[in-house]
């Protein structure tokens, strides 16, 4: 009897599901195969043995793209016969948000993770058409080690494709805080950024098992360190943008352990692509860039433990699998303790070969990475003190922004004070004069705004005006060393120079001068932002600030899968209207939850930042505003260091065969 | 997102109140301001890493409303903070107090930063004097050189 239509849509849903679970299986195989075939190809001088890796490593990117697919597959048209899409999606969920489900929990983010990871295995065979076959086998080789373990974890612990027996009519929805743009975009880039660190492991481990590390390594590990930290860098900021304008009260960064876990990776991450840059260059920093090639990875797994552990966040009950946290320390324990094992066994053979005196760039980049470790060092400490205090002192405590801010602050402004005099400091041997001694008149310039600045505000507060001297600093600092690479001679002539400096001199330049920028939104943020907290009746004009708000209307809203009470707000500025702002609250039936959806007039100098809340006994209602000054200027500072990145992955010697001219044996240092 | 999901559960126990209510501000602004920003250094004890200032939690709002009332009562600053630690311990402090195995949480960065410092000035003056094998020459090849140059 033929089968109705409905029926064969059933088997065939059925049958994309089931195969995205065998292809997921199918990758696990395959990558236990590149563990091993490449590394001993390498050992032997086999070279299919090693040229198998290649293939291999498509192939699982490929599968894991299908298994991904059919996940998503399945939360597109709401296969409630699966446990994760029940817990997670509801057919009257935007499809957005459909999609984005997918990565909104845990066993399908892991998914994400590993299809990353196989990604960017796929990308160094592509890409790595220069690099020597032997280095080339075992990266791949130990990406699929790295692969394997999070391969077998997903299937053993936390398994997406996992059948309920009887499906519900619909689902249970996903959280009403992740129902929203900014948060669908963030875990994408952020796990790029993370997994993206795992290249650069890869790549300092198979440089220990070769048992060499010349300038060649360190250009081709480069470019994949800068394309994690700039999809970290990007992904943070994301977060960081989300909570602001989604939590309901303008904070941008918390101090949780959660944020902490995606810091800690990119502060290391910014060392090491400066010290790789030292390796590249001069030939010096080898060992410390290895380790901090580690360490990078490192903390993306400590990272993976603390999130999806939950053994920081055990006042409340999330993550509390204690088999998946303990699989975790295992991946984290087995990787660091091998990697760190054979660091210890092969550093000393990696002696350095370039000389400099102590004035000079690479001095400069030493202390750039001294300032960098520390601080992540502070945040790593301060984010596992309450464990450690709780185990060995048997105290309880908490650590939280004011430790932070108070703990951590003082390198970000140290950092900040050297880096336009390291970064116009001349390689080798560097002197204060010449070209250095324009940054004499951008100190002038700092110190001037910080001194005006602290004449003019109201408050006695340091913090502003500091924050300015250093953003101006940072921010003409960039601009200076540009200038200074011109060269000497008409103005023509120089800024002919200018549009043909190498891209990654104007990398350097856009993302210190991002730099500059958020510090710039931080500090005047911190400094300046105003608030009002008040009972406003509906039609109630109130002064705010320069501003003057009022509360026009309150009323009832039906979303499309929520409720909603929408205040409408004007804001007004020396009688003239700027914006009606429509803040909400939102009640998700189906997740029986409250939201806050604050309502922003975004601009270059302030945002002005108005929440509603409950309606009061008296009348009228509970509302705050704010005027938050600058405050976009933290994530425009992010995004332009991301962009500065990205100039600089762009730049001609990553796209020419990269180091093929170096590899000649005099430039190696031999293990033997 | 994860942080997301933690962060909502805490809204879910706590229901959609907004922090700092109107009805709690005191009508004296420079009172009003001191219980701000001790509110900030305050753990609100049920939520994740929010301070009471920041949380929506009913047991915040007790506490905001605490301090408020020792503030007006004549409690300095000081023993405002020390009244609520003998309640509710030292975990209420956002920032732990230095003192005892906390120092070493304090003072692990500074610690650290000498170390490096350290290891680091070490590691300069060492490339200083370093010779540069690529471009110098080796001992013999610099003998060589001699009995090369006096030959000529």
């Amino acid at each position: 009897m033929p089968l109705a239509r409905a029926e064969r849509l059933a088997i065939v849903r059925a049958m994309i599901v089931e195969l995205g679970h065998f292809a997921l299986v199918l990758a696990l195989m395959l990558a236990t195969i590149q563990t091993v075939v490449p590394l001993v190809g390498a050992h032997k001088g086999w070279g299919s043995w090693m040229a198998s890796a290649d293939a291999t490593a498509t192939a699982q990117f490929l599968l894991l793209a299908f298994s991904f697919g059919a996940l998503t597959y399945a939360f597109v048209v709401s296969d409630f016969s699966l446990l994760l899409v029940v817990q997670n999606s509801h057919t009257l969920k935007p499809m957005l948000y459909k999609v984005s489900g997918v990565w909104g929990n845990h066993e399908g983010s892991m998914l994400l993770w590993v299809l990353i990871l196989t990604l960017f295995g796929a990308m160094v065979s592509w890409f790595g058409a220069n690099l020597p076959p032997t280095l080339k086998a075992r990266v791949l080789a130990v990406q699929a080690a790295v692969t394997v373990a999070f391969m077998i974890f997903i299937l053993f612990t936390s398994n997406p494709f996992t059948r309920l027996a009887v499906p519900p009519f619909d689902g249970e929805d996903l959280n009403p805080l992740l129902q929203d743009p900014g948060l669908a975009f963030h875990p994408p880039f952020l796990y790029l950024g993370y997994v993206g660190l795992s290249t650069s492991f890869s790549f300092a481990v198979a440089a220990l098992i070769e048992g060499r590390v010349d300038a060649a390594w360190g250009r081709w590990v480069r470019p994949w360190t800068l394309a994690a930290w700039v999809f970290l860098t990007i992904g943070i900021a994301l977060g960081s943008w989300w909570a602001y304008y989604e939590l309901g009260w303008g904070g941008f960064w918390f101090w949780d352990p959660v944020e902490n876990a995606s810091f800690m990776p990119w502060l290391i991450a910014a060392a090491l692509l400066h010290s790789a840059i030292v390796v590249e260059k001069r030939e010096a920093l080898k060992a410390w860039t290895i380790l901090l090639a580690i360490l990078a990875f490192g903390f993306s797994l400590i990272g993976a433990f603390i999130v999806r552990s939950g053994v920081l966040t055990s006042v409340h009950a999330f993550a509390n699998d204690p088999e998946r946290g303990v699989y975790l320390l295992a991946i984290t324990g087995i990787f660091m303790g091998g990697a760190l094992m054979l660091f210890a066994a092969r550093a000393g053979v990696m002696e350095a070969k370039g000389i400099f005196s102590t004035l000079s760039r690479e001095s400069a980049l030493v202390a750039n990475n001294i300032l960098l470790a520390v601080s992540a060092f502070v945040v790593f400490v301060g984010t596992m003190w309450p464990l450690v205090a709780e185990l060995l002192f048997d105290r309880k405590l908490s650590v939280g922004p004011p430790f932070f801010n108070m703990a951590f602050t003082p390198f970000m402004i140290l950092l900040g004070v050297l880096l336009p005099l390291g970064a116009m400091l001349a390689w080798k041997r560097g002197r204060l004069g010449g070209n250095m001694r324009i940054l004499w008149g951008v100190a002038a310039l700092a110190v001037a705004s910080g001194l005006l600045l602290w004449a003019i505000q109201t408050g006695r507060s340091a913090f502003g005006p500091v924050g300015l001297a250093l953003s101006v600093w940072l921010v003409v600092g960039s601009a200076a060393d540009l200038a200074a690479r011109t060269g000497r001679g008409p103005v023509m002539q120089r800024l002919g120079r200018l549009t043909r400096l190498p891209r990654a001199d104007w990398g350097k330049a856009v993302s210190h001068a991002g730099l500059g920028f958020t510090m710039f939104g931080i500090s005047m943020l911190m400094a300046y932002q105003y608030e009002e907290i008040r009972v406003a009746q509906v039609g109630e004009t109130f002064p705010v600030g320069a501003y003057e708000i009022t509360l026009a209307d309150v009323q009832e809203v039906q979303g499309p899968n929520y409720l909603s009470t929408m205040a409408w707000m004007q804001v007004k500025k020396d009688g003239r209207e700027i914006a009606v702002l429509t803040p909400e609250k939102r009640v998700y039936p189906v997740a029986g939850m409250p939201t806050t959806e604050a309502a922003i007039d975004n601009g270059v100098t302030r945002d002005v930042y108005v929440v509603i809340g409950d309606p009061q006994a008296a009348g009228g209602y509970a509302v705050r505003i704010y005027i938050k000054p600058f405050a976009n200027w933290i994530w425009l500072g992010a995004i332009v260091m991301a962009l500065g990145g990205a100039l600089s992955l762009s730049d001609r010697r990553f796209r020419v065969a990269a180091g093929a001219a170096r590899r000649a044996p005099a430039d190696g240092v031999p293990a033997e | 997102m994860i942080r997301a999901l933690l962060l909502s559960l805490v809204l879910l126990a706590a229901g959609p109140a907004l922090a700092v209510q109107p009805d709690e501000i005191l009508d004296d602004p420079v009172l009003e301001e001191r219980a701000r920003d001790i509110s900030a250094g305050l753990r609100c004890l049920v939520c994740r890493n929010e301070s009471i200032d920041e949380s929506n939690a009913d047991l915040a709002r007790d506490l905001r409303l605490l301090v408020r009332e020792r503030l007006v009562a004549g409690d300095s600053d000081a023993e405002v903070i020390d009244f609520l630690v003998a309640r509710y311990g030292e975990y209420v402090l956002l920032s732990p107090p230095a003192t005892g195995s906390t120092l070493l949480l304090w003072w692990a960065g500074p610690i650290m930063l000498l170390l490096a410092g350290g290891i680091g000035a070490a590691y300069i003056r060492s490339r200083r004097t370093a010779p540069e094998p690529a471009a110098g020459l080796s001992p013999d090849e610099e003998a060589r050189l001699k009995d090369l140059l006096k030959d000529g």
